[in-house]
């Protein structure tokens, strides 16, 4: 998604122009990390769950060489056919030939956030051919022609008479109708007919299994199911990193995966699919873009643990506040700001700032990604690699210089500490981003350490 | 016992009191305290901006001034984080070490170090309590509401000690108040937004005060409760624990 030149302080500025828009969206997805809580608490052992998926996944990241080629092979064996796309376009161009070659021009897609990274849409859009998602987010946010807003919940920013609007210009639903019943029943309708004439689907993946070369799609909607069940051609796009390295491991990620996104304790479907039915053909792209980069990365790698259930998003109260289209990214989020600047440091330089570091990304993640520590040390690089706001470097120069000796820091304190007593308007002023919406402190006669040199001077 | 009294930059300069109260708790308890005159920042500001490289003149400063205590205390659990995390020195990186292992926040070592059972204070208020989240799920002061396991209280065992005192609950009991440094500028919007909601979770549940474990926390939110004209104030838990 392209934000023009604005970064996540511009756009957040934008989404608070409307508090009561701002206060909804908090409490909506606080409701969701509250529904996390409650099934996280009801399991004693999730603690070690958690523990147990990060271990999975660190032996995952560190062979991961040997699971993708153990994983290809028994996918071919069970009459897959396995793609390699080193970026994004190599993917787009991937799924493209194999529509091409069936000649198919229309297809549904369902449960990938990876087609969202790579701008599958958009580029199918380009050669012609039309893409309906069919989850009910998705398929909003694609009739509202935005990106999705939520990895887990795409058009979580939407309220629902907005969706009834929508609805009653491209669904013909009557106008004014916003019940959320009604409207799903509308949209399954319009879809079924969809289903049953398009011949490619195109799904993703959550779990790729290398002990047995299949693979498992989380959906609540069946949705995925459906659509490669009834296409001559299945598609999956999927990440190098969404390898497992045995079946059994789904014991720990599907009991973490669902309690973690919404709360429930499993999504209504968890699908395998392993060979495709007698006349089907079935594609696995697995997909690179910048993931061996980022493993390369010894601070960053274990972001490649994730394993997209955005508990981090709905605990994160910057997120909360600021909607996921403030960070400009498929992606958004905590886990978007550690992920995204591996892309792109220049476009994306906003991303870890845009934290207040409180930690509870961290503690909510399931597979235990020390988001914020990343988020710290995104923000180290991206300034040495001259990334920085330029009037931010002057200031930190200043504050270095000032801080760096005590003769230079008590001065400045004195001098700081008159203009705001004498002449308030110097720092009162809308120049001054505290004072806008918040009052200074108030000014006290003496700092501690001149009052510690008058009454301690035992010292 | 040799400690050392570690008061942050924006303390030192805007709230005294604060520091003063911590002065007068830990030598009210037998302590001996002392405070070296030429501190002044931990580094803390320009590090959380991407600016690490350019506080080793912090690091030094601090390491002269604090390397020769048994234990160092702070009323901040923000700045205690930072040394703990990143005091670094690439000339006594042994005493940058031994720094980080005994820099405490004041109200874990009242509990961990002190084992303090019983305080003399009185404050006959209504209180929230804000859990900044630097101590909170940096240092670990209380149990966080994300993991699953067993609830405990650093700041709460205290201000239970103290007279008259009521605590109040709050809808959440440890989301951010929005500072995160130099966030508070640099995301405006939602930095004070997240201050406005903190501040009325306390505001509605009946709170006559605000306390914290950290100033910083306690200056963005009295920044909004004093542009609201409201009565409600913040204090520093330990002008509370110290409260007559």
């Amino acid at each position: 998604m392209s934000s023009g030149t604005k970064d996540h302080a511009a756009l957040s500025d934008i989404f608070n122009k409307d508090e009561e828009r701002v206060d909804w969206h908090d409490e909506t997805l606080w409701f969701v990390r509250a529904k996390r809580d409650k099934a996280a608490h009801n399991i004693p052992e999730w603690e070690a769950l958690r523990e147990s998926a990060s271990l999975i996944k660190n032996n995952v990241l560190s062979n991961l060489h040997n699971y993708l080629i153990e994983f290809e092979e028994q996918a071919q064996k069970n009459g897959v056919t396995v793609h390699w796309a080193v970026d994004a376009a190599e993917h787009n161009q991937i799924v493209h030939a194999i529509l091409k070659e069936h000649g198919v021009n229309r297809l549904i897609k369902s449960k990938s956030m990876l087609t969202e990274e790579c701008h599958l849409n958009e580029y199918l859009k380009q050669n012609d051919i039309e893409v309906v998602d069919t989850d009910l987010g998705e398929r909003i946010v694609q009739l509202a022609q935005e990106p999705p807003s939520h990895i887990v919940l795409p058009c979580i920013h939407k309220k629902k008479e907005e969706i009834g609007e929508l609805f009653h210009e491209h669904l013909g639903t009557p106008e004014g109708m916003s019940d959320p019943v009604f409207l799903t029943a509308a949209a399954r309708e319009h879809l079924r007919e969809t289903f049953l004439t398009r011949k490619a689907a195109i799904t993703g993946v959550n779990f790729a299994v290398a002990e047995t070369g299949e693979f498992v799609v989380c959906t609540n909607e069946g949705n995925a199911d459906m659509g490669a069940h009834l296409a001559d051609v299945h598609i999956a796009c999927m990440g190098i990193e969404k390898i497992i390295p045995k079946r059994k491991n789904l014991g720990v990620f599907l009991r973490l995966l669902t309690r973690s996104a919404t709360g429930q304790p499993i999504t209504t479907y968890s699908s395998h699919f392993k060979k495709p039915r007698p006349g089907q053909q079935m594609h696995l792209v697995l997909v690179d873009n910048g993931r061996t980069t980022q493993l390369s990365r010894p601070d960053f790698r274990n972001s490649l643990k994730c394993i997209r259930c955005a508990a981090c998003m709905n605990t994160c109260p910057v997120y909360r506040r600021s909607g996921g289209h403030s960070y400009h990214t498929a992606v958004a989020g905590p886990i978007g700001s550690i992920l995204a600047p591996n892309l792109d440091m220049k476009e994306y330089s906003d991303l870890p700032f845009a934290s207040t570091l409180c930690g509870s990304c961290s503690n909510v993640c399931p597979v235990k990604i020390n988001i914020h520590e990343q988020l710290y040390k995104w923000r180290q690089v991206i300034v040495k690699e001259g990334y920085a706001d330029p009037t931010k470097k002057l200031a930190m120069k200043a504050m270095e210089f000032t801080l760096s000796s005590p003769f230079v820091y008590k001065n400045a304190g004195k001098v700081g500490r008159w203009f705001m007593k004498h002449a308030p308007f110097t720092v009162n002023n809308k120049l001054n981003l505290w004072y806008q919406h918040r009052e200074m402190p108030a000014v006290p006669k003496e700092s501690f350490g001149e009052w510690y040199k008058k009454n301690k001077k035992n010292d | 016992m040799n400690v050392g009294l570690f008061i942050p930059c924006y303390i030192d300069q805007f709230y005294p009191n604060a520091a003063i109260a911590t002065l007068n708790l830990l030598s009210g308890l037998g302590i001996t305290v002392k405070y070296p005159v030429n501190q002044t920042c931990c580094g803390q500001p320009m590090a959380n901006s991407g600016f690490e490289h350019l506080t080793q003149g912090c690091n030094d400063l601090f390491i002269d001034n604090f390397a020769e205590f048994d234990y160092i205390v702070s009323p901040s659990g923000s700045c205690v984080l930072h040394i703990k995390d990143h005091l670094h020195s690439p000339t006594a990186e042994d005493k940058a070490l031994g720094i980080r292992k005994k820099v405490y926040e004041l109200t874990e070592f009242l509990t961990d170090v002190l084992k303090v059972e019983k305080l003399s204070a009185r404050f006959p208020h209504k209180v929230g309590v804000h859990q900044s989240c630097h101590g909170q799920r940096g240092l670990m002061l209380a149990q966080m509401s994300e993991l699953v396991d067993a609830p405990f209280s650093k700041p709460l065992h205290l201000l239970k000690m103290v007279e008259g005192l009521e605590l109040v609950e709050l809808s959440r009991p440890d989301e951010c108040c929005g500072f995160g440094g130099t966030f508070c500028v640099a995301e405006e919007a939602v930095s004070v937004k997240m201050g406005k909601d903190r501040v009325a979770d306390h505001v509605n549940h009946g709170a006559e005060y605000i306390t914290a474990a950290d100033m910083s926390c306690l200056m963005h939110m009295e920044g909004i409760l004093r542009r609201q004209n409201s009565n409600v104030k913040v204090l520093h838990i330990a002008e509370i624990l110290s409260a007559q």
